[in-house]
């Protein structure tokens, strides 16, 4: 399994390495959401973050605060070091870190595409995009009336266009099927990012390949939850599951066929990984579901860091700032609605 | 206190011993805190203790005023930004005469924030149809410019066409060609930026299944886009579809592209008309946005006058809240409790400026001011001034010094730049650095505050260091005899001379000493001979050796005198007199057979005695006796030496077990109480004393590794002075190398364009190798000498520095940032 990484690893990626353990070393710790979820206001979470790396971004905000300039400026932090790293990468590290990024992209098309259908604003729209999922042509998608449209006028030309090969159909656009193309888009760019670390080898493989797995079959977890009650047969269900992961390809037979919440979590009870999850939550809970997986992935994402020479800390990095800026829009969200109380329901904590 | 103690021995001077620090307790009544602590600041004497550690920032008492000071600083900012934008320079001269209370300061800013933000949101708005119109104006030329040559070139297709004879001469151009009104082109016209161009076109494309025309062409100049209000090159575009539909996409489209679309007509004297109007606009438009303008610039001059001034007053009062927060609440909430260090010296300043703050805010009770018995080590504190600050900083990035603990940069002022120069040694070179620290040093004053850059800044900083190591090697330099690696009969001729014309350049045979030796430094006839190397290397390196015993002596001693200082008696007799005796016993004696060589001109070898004298001490010398009886005396210090090390090891160790046993044991009996000077000096200088848990292996392992550093150590150090030795030669071999090979062999060519270049070459390698090059790492291995081999031989280092509370502290720091 192991490559000799450790000789040559560091001539291209040793810099951008140490680049992002340093920017890990300055994610907000225990301590920091301790003292975030005593705040009173929205000022006090500005001032406990401008002792943070986050400082720089917040100092010339005016003092009325929304929720939104706090995340919308912690995002943009997470974009600016990104963008460096993109800049300092070369390959193949660049295109691993462009695979980060596609993720966001299906959301924002999706987001795009479900917005016009509910005859939104494209411009409101565009602001409500995550910035790392954006493409140059991405206020077009408004234009498409189909599926075909939709590949042919504006997907082609951007990385998401191999996967649409899947879902390309004359129908006009639905909810329903928005939904499915998200989660075919979905299934098929985690194939894809799965086969290129692969190719990649060494320890970016076999860290990667876990990780990739986890939210594989997190999301085959959703699916199919989601889809309960639905009119969406058991075998488009099944060929919604990506074709690698602990689950595949007895669990996803297994799921394809549940009912009910309390059927999942018997099928997935049988895997030891995500026995202790789903042993947290009562029966036909599945509220909580969310955060035991997202308490999961970033004890998976931290463990990720022990390792050295791969580019797995480069995705865990990324996902464990999304998870901070995640728990600040709640934390902010919980301040600014005085529903302090409900603050711990939804923060994970990173470290 | 310490001061009392040393006052006998030592005289208080600055940099010898840290400052006695005390730590004083202020109980401060809650009327008078602000302007106690304001005042505090200004004599910038004391460094507060946080003691309210465990609270969050935004928990403690004045949180709401310290974000008052930031979102003031934020408006500051602001205005900054607008002015540096606007172009208008912030008057530098603070009039701080004024003095002005921070509210008024508040409401002022707001004030000027929200007309400043009014007034450019009215100028943005006026900006923007200003963009607009002469976009407009732009695509009403191009578009014009489009329909005319279409028109003009399908005029000159028909008249070609009706040339020719054998066709059917066609109607006018301007008949539709088809009749149809249902089938009507309509057209878009606008802008687009244009690295988009090449997108928007392809997309319309796909969109369209390519049933439309598009037609583009570059503007010249980059226009201001109204939206973003940044200067983009874009094109002019004009597409020709049909049908409402695709009229939509198409909307759509360009929507998506950030492309401006501007209504268009068809017919000519419309055209003219509008374009008459628009420019008649835009010239409307201009003389608003000047007046504007103007009334913003008057706005921003009157801001930047007072800018300097309520910036250092927002900064004033920030600190002063944040060291407010430290301090803890009375529970009565009717006074704050202070602690901090303060130098003892102080105590005088600090009561007055006490007594002054109660009296100005008019508070009935005066604050109390205590000083406090602690047993924590207190911080470093030496009065520095810009000569030995630099000195004190290259101590202190090791480390700093432990409280009282000796202090070397006293030394390192001398000793340092006079290691740097002895492997430095050219007079030439010594002063073209001199020359380059006499321009920073005359420009101190510019340079001072100002943020230079790095390599600047840090040989800014650094300027006296300089100073004195160019002077030091100006005088190796005439030692070693070398300018630019050429030598000079300065101090009158050599003292040789040919005794007939058979000795030739390249040996000293057949010179005869026809003078009295040359008076100072290397007689210049040695230059160029065969055994100009042997000489100056045995010379070199038997200085190095010198210096390098003399430097670790000094050593030894420093830590004779702490000890002295602290009372450990211990140290002095199992620590510093073995280390003396093994040390001297081995090389001071060497140093002694290297002066005895040198001054009795004998040929004794003297690696052979160093040698032998461990070897086989009993053995005759035979040719190499310098002295008499010195077969004993060798035979004595090397039993000496052999003692030493189980004295440096054994003894103390066991003398700590027993004064740990004997105090441990008379602990039920009644002791009379320790003075409280003996318990903090005791403390703060063995690690071993104190209240914490007494291991004797710990101990006895701690003692066997500083023995064994320091027997290896002084046979390693005492190598490692032979840097100087090394690095003194590469230097005068690299410049002999470049005087020779480059300036003297293109002066051989008797050509001028050879000359110059080899003139240039020999300018550039001077400059970059030998001065910029060879500064630094001689710079680096007197660093070593300094930090390593000398000061391991007493310096503890493990203190921190005394960071007093001060304005001006915090105004040299602002202006850095």
């Amino acid at each position: 399994m192991y490559g000799f990484e450790a000789m040559t690893f560091n001539i291209h990626g040793g810099y951008l390495e140490a680049i992002v353990r340093g920017h890990r070393s300055g994610l907000l710790t225990a301590a920091d959401y301790n003292n975030l979820c005593q705040c009173e206001t929205l000022d006090d979470i500005k001032m406990h973050l401008s002792a943070t790396e986050y400082g720089p971004y917040l100092q010339n905000e005016p003092s009325p605060l929304h929720t939104t300039t706090i995340v919308e400026k912690c995002t943009l932090k997470l974009v600016d070091e990104y963008k460096h790293m993109l800049c300092q990468a070369t390959e193949p590290l660049s295109t691993f870190l462009q695979y980060i990024t596609y993720g966001h992209m299906i959301d924002n098309v999706v987001l795009i595409v479900t917005g016009t259908l509910h005859e939104r604003d494209v411009q409101e729209l565009l602001e409500k995009c995550h910035p790392l999922g954006m493409f140059d042509s991405i206020a077009t998608l408004a234009v498409a009336q189909n599926m075909r449209e939709l590949y042919r006028l504006v997907l082609v030309d951007t990385p998401l266009a191999p996967y649409f090969s899947e879902c390309i159909t004359s129908e006009d656009l639905d909810d329903m099927n928005i939904e499915i193309m998200r989660n075919t888009l979905y299934k098929a760019y985690l194939e894809d990012f799965y086969q290129f670390c692969q190719k990649l080898g060494g320890a970016t493989a076999e860290i990667m390949s876990d990780l990739l797995a986890f939210e594989a079959d997190r999301r085959a977890v959703n699916i199919t939850i989601n889809s309960i009650g639905t009119e969406l047969t058991r075998e488009d269900r099944r060929k919604l599951y990506s074709s690698f992961g602990l689950l595949y390809p007895y669990g996803h037979e297994e799921l394809a066929v549940c009912e009910d919440i309390d059927q999942v979590r018997g099928v997935m009870e049988k895997y030891p990984a995500y026995q202790h999850i789903f042993g947290k939550l009562s029966y036909g809970e599945s509220q909580m579901l969310d955060k035991a997986f997202y308490e999961e992935e970033v004890k998976r994402l931290c463990l990720s860091f022990e390792q050295q020479f791969h580019y797995g800390v480069f995705f865990a990095y990324m996902r464990l700032r999304e998870q901070e800026i995640r728990n600040l829009m709640w934390i902010s969200e919980c301040v600014a609605q005085n529903q302090k109380s409900r603050v711990h329901d939804s923060v994970v904590f990173i470290f | 206190m310490a001061d009392d103690r040393g006052g006998g021995w030592f005289p208080p001077m600055d940099l010898f011993r840290s400052e006695p620090m005390h730590l004083v307790q202020l109980i401060i009544p809650i009327e008078s805190v602000h302007l106690t602590v304001s005042y505090l600041g200004d004599i910038g004497l004391i460094q507060f203790k946080d003691l309210n550690a465990d609270k969050s920032p935004f928990q403690r008492t004045y949180a709401i005023q310290i974000k008052r000071c930031g979102e003031m600083a934020r408006k500051l900012r602001f205005f900054k930004e607008q002015m540096s934008k606007a172009g208008i320079t912030i008057s530098s001269k603070p009039n701080l005469l004024v003095d002005v209370h921070l509210d008024d300061v508040e409401a002022r800013l707001g004030e000027l924030e929200s007309e400043l933000i009014e007034i450019n949101t009215n100028n943005e708005k006026l900006q923007r149809s200003y963009n607009e119109f002469t976009e407009y104006k732009l695509v009403l030329q191009k578009a014009g410019e489009f329909f005319k040559a279409a028109l003009s070139s399908a005029e000159v297709k028909q008249r070609e066409y009706n040339k020719s004879p054998h066709n059917q001469p066609v109607e006018s151009l301007s008949i539709p060609l088809l009749k149809d009104d249902e089938l009507k082109l309509g057209f878009l016209t606008g802008l687009v930026p244009k690295e988009k161009a090449m997108a928007f076109e392809r997309i319309l494309f796909r969109a369209t299944r390519g049933n439309v025309f598009l037609k583009q062409t570059p503007l010249e100049e980059p226009v201001v886009d109204p939206t973003s209000g940044q200067k983009v090159q874009k094109n002019v575009f004009a597409v020709f579809f049909s049908g409402e539909t695709l009229k939509s996409k198409i909307v759509k489209i360009s929507d998506a592209f950030g492309a401006n679309r501007y209504p268009f007509t068809e017919d000519l004297g419309k055209q003219t008309h509008m374009i008459t109007e628009v420019s008649g606009r835009i010239i409307e438009l201009k003389m608003t946005i000047e007046a504007g303008l103007l009334h913003r610039s008057t706005l921003l001059q009157k801001i930047g006058e007072h800018h300097e001034h309520w910036n250092h007053v927002v900064r004033k009062e920030k600190s002063i809240y944040h060291i407010l927060n430290m301090l803890s609440i009375d529970v009565t909430k009717k006074c704050l409790v202070a602690e901090g260090w303060s130098p003892v010296y102080a105590t005088r300043q600090i009561r007055r400026a006490l007594r002054l703050a109660a009296i100005d805010s008019s508070s009935q009770v005066g604050p109390i001011f205590r000083v406090l018995h602690t047993k924590k080590l207190p911080p470093t504190f030496f009065r520095t001034n810009k000569f030995t600050e630099s000195f004190q900083t290259i101590v202190d990035a090791y480390g700093v010094a432990r409280y009282q603990e000796a202090n070397p940069g006293v030394y390192t002022v001398v000793t340092f730049p006079f290691l740097f120069a002895i492997m430095f040694g050219d007079w030439g070179h010594g002063i073209c650095l001199l020359l380059a620290t006499l321009y920073l040093i005359s420009k101190e004053k510019k340079f001072h505050g100002q943020k230079l850059g790095d390599i600047v800044g840090m040989t800014f900083g650094g300027r006296y260091v300089i100073l004195l190591m160019s002077l030091f090697s100006i005088y190796t330099g005439l030692i070693y005899n070398e300018f630019f690696s050429v030598p000079f009969e300065l101090f009158g001729p050599s003292a040789y001379a040919c005794r007939d014309d058979s000795c030739s350049d390249a040996t000293t045979m057949g010179l005869v000493k026809v003078r009295d030796t040359y008076p100072f430094g290397v007689d210049p006839t040695w230059h160029g001979t065969r055994t100009e190397l042997p000489f100056l290397n045995s010379l070199k390196m038997k200085m190095s050796i010198l210096l390098g015993v003399a430097q670790m002596n000094l050593g030894i001693i420093l830590s004779f005198f702490n000890a002295l200082y602290f009372g450990n008696r211990l140290n002095i007799w199992f620590q510093f007199i073995p280390q003396m005796v093994f040390l001297n016993g081995l090389f001071g004696y060497l140093s002694l057979l290297i002066i005895a060589k040198w001054y009795t001109g004998s040929q004794a070898d003297l690696y052979h005695i160093m040698i032998y004298m461990f070897l086989s001490p009993t053995d005759d010398l035979g040719e190499n006796q310098l002295f008499n009886n010195q077969k004993t005396i060798q035979i004595g210090l090397l039993l000496l030496s052999l003692i030493a090390v189980p004295w440096m090891l054994f003894p103390k160790p066991f003398i700590l077990k027993a004064q740990h046993n004997r105090r441990h044991g008379n602990e039920d009996a009644y002791m009379p109480l320790e003075d409280i000077d003996d318990t903090l000096h005791g403390e703060s200088n063995a690690d071993c004393e104190g209240d914490h848990k007494f291991d004797f292996t710990e101990i006895f392992v701690h003692q066997l590794i500083h023995t064994i550093e320091f027997v290896l150590g002084a046979v390693s150090n005492t190598a490692s002075y032979l840097r100087l030795w090394a690095l003194s030669l590469a230097h005068s071999e690299l410049s002999a190398v470049f005087y020779e090979k480059v300036l003297l062999l293109a002066w051989g060519y008797n050509n001028v364009a050879i000359l110059i270049i080899g003139i240039v070459v020999f300018i550039f390698a001077t400059a970059g190798v030998l001065l910029v090059m060879e500064t630094l790492s001689a710079f680096l291995h007197a660093l070593r000498l300094h930090w390593v081999e000398f000061q391991n031989k007493f310096y503890n280092g493990n203190g921190y520095q005394f960071r007093p509370f001060s304005f001006s502290l915090l105004e040299d720091e602002s202006k850095l940032n």
